[in-house]
């Protein structure tokens, strides 16, 4: 008991000085005193609820990347039936129950028509399996099924170009720091540090912006159109909020032969010349630029209806085919709603649309106030403490507290390093490590009291009170352990913040509160070598 | 210097004495815990419930106007929101509950948190925000499912490690005790009515990690004087066993007491919930390694064969001394 090495020594001191002094550029910050930059600064990182900031999970729509895979198969085997040679004619196209089914008009191209499609299915999966089903029904029915596989490639897919997105969103606004990751299959966590209005960020994200261009087919009865009813090969699209014109709430555009916005080089917010009215200015590509040329001289004097994100902004009349590769989107805008349109049509479209399912945002003075008031609270918890355990035993209540001070250095100190981040329940589990910490020591030295009692000598009463009080020690320790992990496994957020703490602290307490209070004890022992024990 | 000592020495009380009333006592306050939380329900908070949480300071009021807030709340047509004061008189937290029939919206409580707090504002132009927090009704349900997976397999695996380390009847001991702190601490929240929230399971969890720190210290005992003493009959040796841990147990409390009672105090608000689950926690916890974790085995049967005895290194070397001071 009373031999303890000196490379032992030196050990614990070491761990013990390096872990504390990870602590001290966190401590210097929030004492708000300079730390030299020359040397390491590993900061204990604040959760958003203790310094502010915006917190946002975003959903995406599954059902949405599966109808839109179905309407793209559809586009695609229609292109590829009728550049085949000899082209193949098909009818009676249904997308309904979640799958493409359609009938070809000359059984005898069946196996021409196989071929065809099985180039259009791609593996899917490590199972070797394909993302589409194929099945012919009554020789010349084709079903084609997506399969569960390539559902999930397809909505990963689209995930991680939302995240990209997103990014590219996020970052045009100028926010600092943002964290942007995926998370599950369909989600999307956004975290803003010091963002204490996240209204723009999520008007900007909640918008698909999937810009295409129609042609407005203005044989349509107007009865029709306001009852939802669209002529065949139409669809019925409404207005957007604020931009009706005379009372119509919706249009009928022809479905196809249309061209999508995406191709765009650059796109900002101006001005339109004679009304002086918000506008976003596109600039497409060489290739979209061509297809607008292409589609405005084919219909010089009828209008096409400018559909964002499933409605329409507005309806004009080419005047003239638009041949310069630009062009002006007019709505009802204010300049900052124009401004987030360029925003998002400049990072590109959101391939699923995304809602905002979770949000938790503080503003920096509630996070601030939480803060101090903690730091308050286990300051004068940490003093009770310090006084109940130095009345109870006296030196070794002493030690206790010593042993205590490092504790809560080191805990911070591995959270600096580790780059684990403290949240307002971490300020609780901080608090509860204070209170709990000091168990082992409570254990420890009861033991030796017990021992005193049974009038056993002052060496054996300290051996035994370590040794027989380790067995609880470790048990209890293990099982708040298998509660913290656990915890940490289920918890979210800032629940996650509180297990940490517990967590690190359980293995820091143990340390502290056990070993290098033994190590003290030990050295005072053999020094003195006292006749008995105040305890 | 004369220390202080919480629990005297030679402190023998005859705790077991009393464990049949005590036992029928636990088991009523777990039934009828249960009855609250089945009958009166747990008060949700946004984490399970789904909706919205706003925090609002009233810059130019010396108090939220309480009444007018929860009228104009109520106006929007989302039920009673919870209005509560929120550190000081002129900041309040406001809740709103998902409606039920927006279980299957993703979008619906960002919806609602968009309508109150620009109602409010209108209406209070001095009104500043603090803090908003929405939940939508998917990932509440998520919420809610972690939660009983989380205390679940926490209650299991922590059973199942004390029945490794002890035997079987310890294991069993160490599981009751844990749903008679778990049971009576939702059974206090619903009697109460405060709000249930994700750091409620936080809380819970923390509870049941010290709770059974107490447990396991009461088992080790029993376990070392099963072995000393194998002809004590059972109550006694467990009266003994308590008895002997008693000072460590009610020091242990204290010291988380002292430790956590300011931050129930003088601690951030929103911590108020979780502090006062593990205080309450405390005092539960430490009843239950006493009254319910040991007289248990008892009944399950446990005694001195239970564990084969072994001789401590120390116990031998003394052995030992006396028996050759013992010789001429």
């Amino acid at each position: 008991m009373l031999d303890f090495p000196i490379w032992k020594k030196v050990w614990f001191w070491g761990i013990a000085l390096v872990c504390a002094a990870l602590a001290l550029p966190s401590l210097f910050s929030v004492a708000g005193l300079p730390w030299p930059s020359a040397l390491p600064h590993p900061q204990v990182n604040l959760g958003l609820d203790l310094a502010g900031g915006s917190h946002i999970l975003l959903e995406a729509d599954d059902g949405q990347v599966a109808q839109q895979r179905i309407e793209n198969m559809e586009e695609s085997v229609r292109g590829r039936f009728k550049a085949a040679d000899p082209a193949i004619a098909i009818g009676d196209i249904s997308r309904t129950n979640g799958r493409l089914s359609f009938m070809l008009k000359d059984k005898t191209q069946v196996d021409a028509a196989r071929d065809e499609l099985v180039n259009l299915t791609n593996g899917a999966g490590l199972t070797g399996q394909r993302d589409w089903d194929i099945r012919v029904e009554d020789g010349n029915r084709f079903i084609l099924t997506p399969t569960q596989e390539g559902l999930d490639q397809a909505v990963s897919d689209a995930m991680d170009s939302a995240v990209e997105v997103v990014r590219k969103r996020i970052d045009a606004l100028g926010t600092r720091e943002p964290t942007i990751i995926r998370q599950g299959a369909n989600r999307i966590v956004v975290q803003v540090p010091g963002l204490d209005n996240p209204d723009s960020l999520k008007k900007l994200i909640g918008q698909t912006a999937k810009l295409e261009f129609k042609l407005v087919d203005d044989n349509a009865a107007p009865n029709d159109v306001a009852q939802g009813i669209a002529p065949p090969g139409d669809e019925i699209v409404p207005y957007a909020e604020g931009s009706e014109v005379g009372g119509v709430k919706a249009l009928a555009v022809k479905r196809l032969g249309g061209i999508k916005g995406d191709q765009l080089t650059n796109a900002k917010q101006g001005f339109e010349q004679q009304t002086n009215r918000p506008v976003v200015t596109i600039t497409f590509n060489q290739q979209g630029g061509a297809k607008f040329a292409e589609l405005t001289q084919q219909n010089v004097n009828k209008r096409f209806a400018i559909i964002l994100d499933g409605k329409v902004l507005s309806a004009p009349a080419i005047n003239e085919p638009i041949l310069g590769g630009s062009a002006q989107i007019s709505g009802s805008f204010t300049v900052e709603s124009a401004t987030q349109l360029a925003i998002a049509l400049r990072s590109g479209a959101l391939p699923v649309d995304l809602t905002v399912v979770e949000e938790r945002t503080v503003g920096p003075d509630l996070g601030a106030d939480s803060i101090r008031k903690g730091l308050i609270a286990m300051g004068i918890g940490s003093l009770l403490v310090v006084l109940l355990m130095i009345g109870s035993y006296g030196r070794f209540g002493i030690y206790a507290t010593l042993a205590l001070v490092i504790n809560v250095l080191m805990i911070l100190g591995i959270m600096a390093q580790i780059g684990t981040t403290l949240t307002l329940p971490g300020i609780a589990g901080f608090v509860l490590t204070i209170g709990a910490a000091v168990d082992a020591n409570v254990l420890i030295y009861e033991r030796i009291r017990e021992e005193r009692k049974r009038g056993r000598r002052v060496i054996t009463a300290v051996e035994n009170g370590y040794k027989e009080a380790s067995r609880a020690i470790y048990d209890a320790n293990i099982t708040n352990f298998i509660a913290g992990v656990l915890l940490f496994a289920f918890g979210s957020g800032p629940v996650r913040g509180f297990a940490v703490v517990l967590i690190i602290g359980l293995f820091t307490s143990v340390f502290t509160g056990v070993a290098m209070t033994r190590m003290w004890v030990a050295g005072w022992l053999r020094r003195k070598r006292p006749a008995d024990l105040n305890i | 210097m004369r220390l202080i000592k919480l629990v005297p020495d030679n402190t023998n009380i005859h705790f077991l004495r009393w464990r049949v009333p005590f036992y029928v006592i636990s088991c009523l306050l777990i039934a009828a815990s249960w009855g609250l939380v089945l009958t009166k329900g747990l008060n949700y908070g946004i984490d399970f419930a789904g909706g919205q949480e706003i925090q609002a300071t009233f810059t130019k009021h010396g108090e939220a106007p309480v009444a007018e807030l929860r009228d104009l709340v109520e106006g929007l047509g989302y039920g009673e929101p919870v209005i509560q004061r929120f550190g000081a008189a002129n900041e309040v937290s406001i809740r709103s509950k998902l409606p039920a029939e927006a279980e299957g919206n993703p979008g619906a409580a960002e919806k609602i948190s968009k309508q109150v707090t620009s109602a409010i504002t209108k209406a209070y132009p001095d009104v500043r925000i603090e803090g908003v927090s929405t939940v939508s009704g998917k990932v509440s349900g998520e919420f809610r499912e972690m939660a009983i997976y989380a205390l679940g397999a926490a209650m299991l695996a922590i059973s199942i490690y004390i029945w490794i380390r002890f035997e079987w009847q310890f294991g069993v001991g160490g599981l009751f005790a844990l749903f008679h702190d778990v049971s009576l601490t939702l059974g206090m929240f619903a009697l109460f009515q405060m709000e249930f929230s994700l750091q409620i399971i936080a809380a819970i969890l923390a509870i049941i990690g010290y709770s059974l720190n107490d447990t396991i210290v009461v088992y080790d005992r029993i376990r070392e004087d099963l072995k000393k003493y194998r002809k004590m009959p059972l109550p006694e040796l467990l009266d003994m066993s308590v008895n002997e841990t008693l000072a460590r147990t009610v020091m242990t409390s204290a010291t988380l007491l002292v430790a956590l009672i300011p931050l129930l105090f003088f601690g951030p608000e929103s911590l108020f919930g979780l502090v006062a689950a593990i205080t309450l926690g405390i005092f539960v916890g430490t009843y239950s390694s006493i009254y319910m974790a040991a007289p248990i085995l008892i009944w399950l049967g446990v005694s001195g064969e239970s564990f084969i005895p072994t001789e401590s290194e120390i116990d031998r070397q003394e052995r030992l001394a006396r028996e050759r001071a013992a010789k001429p």
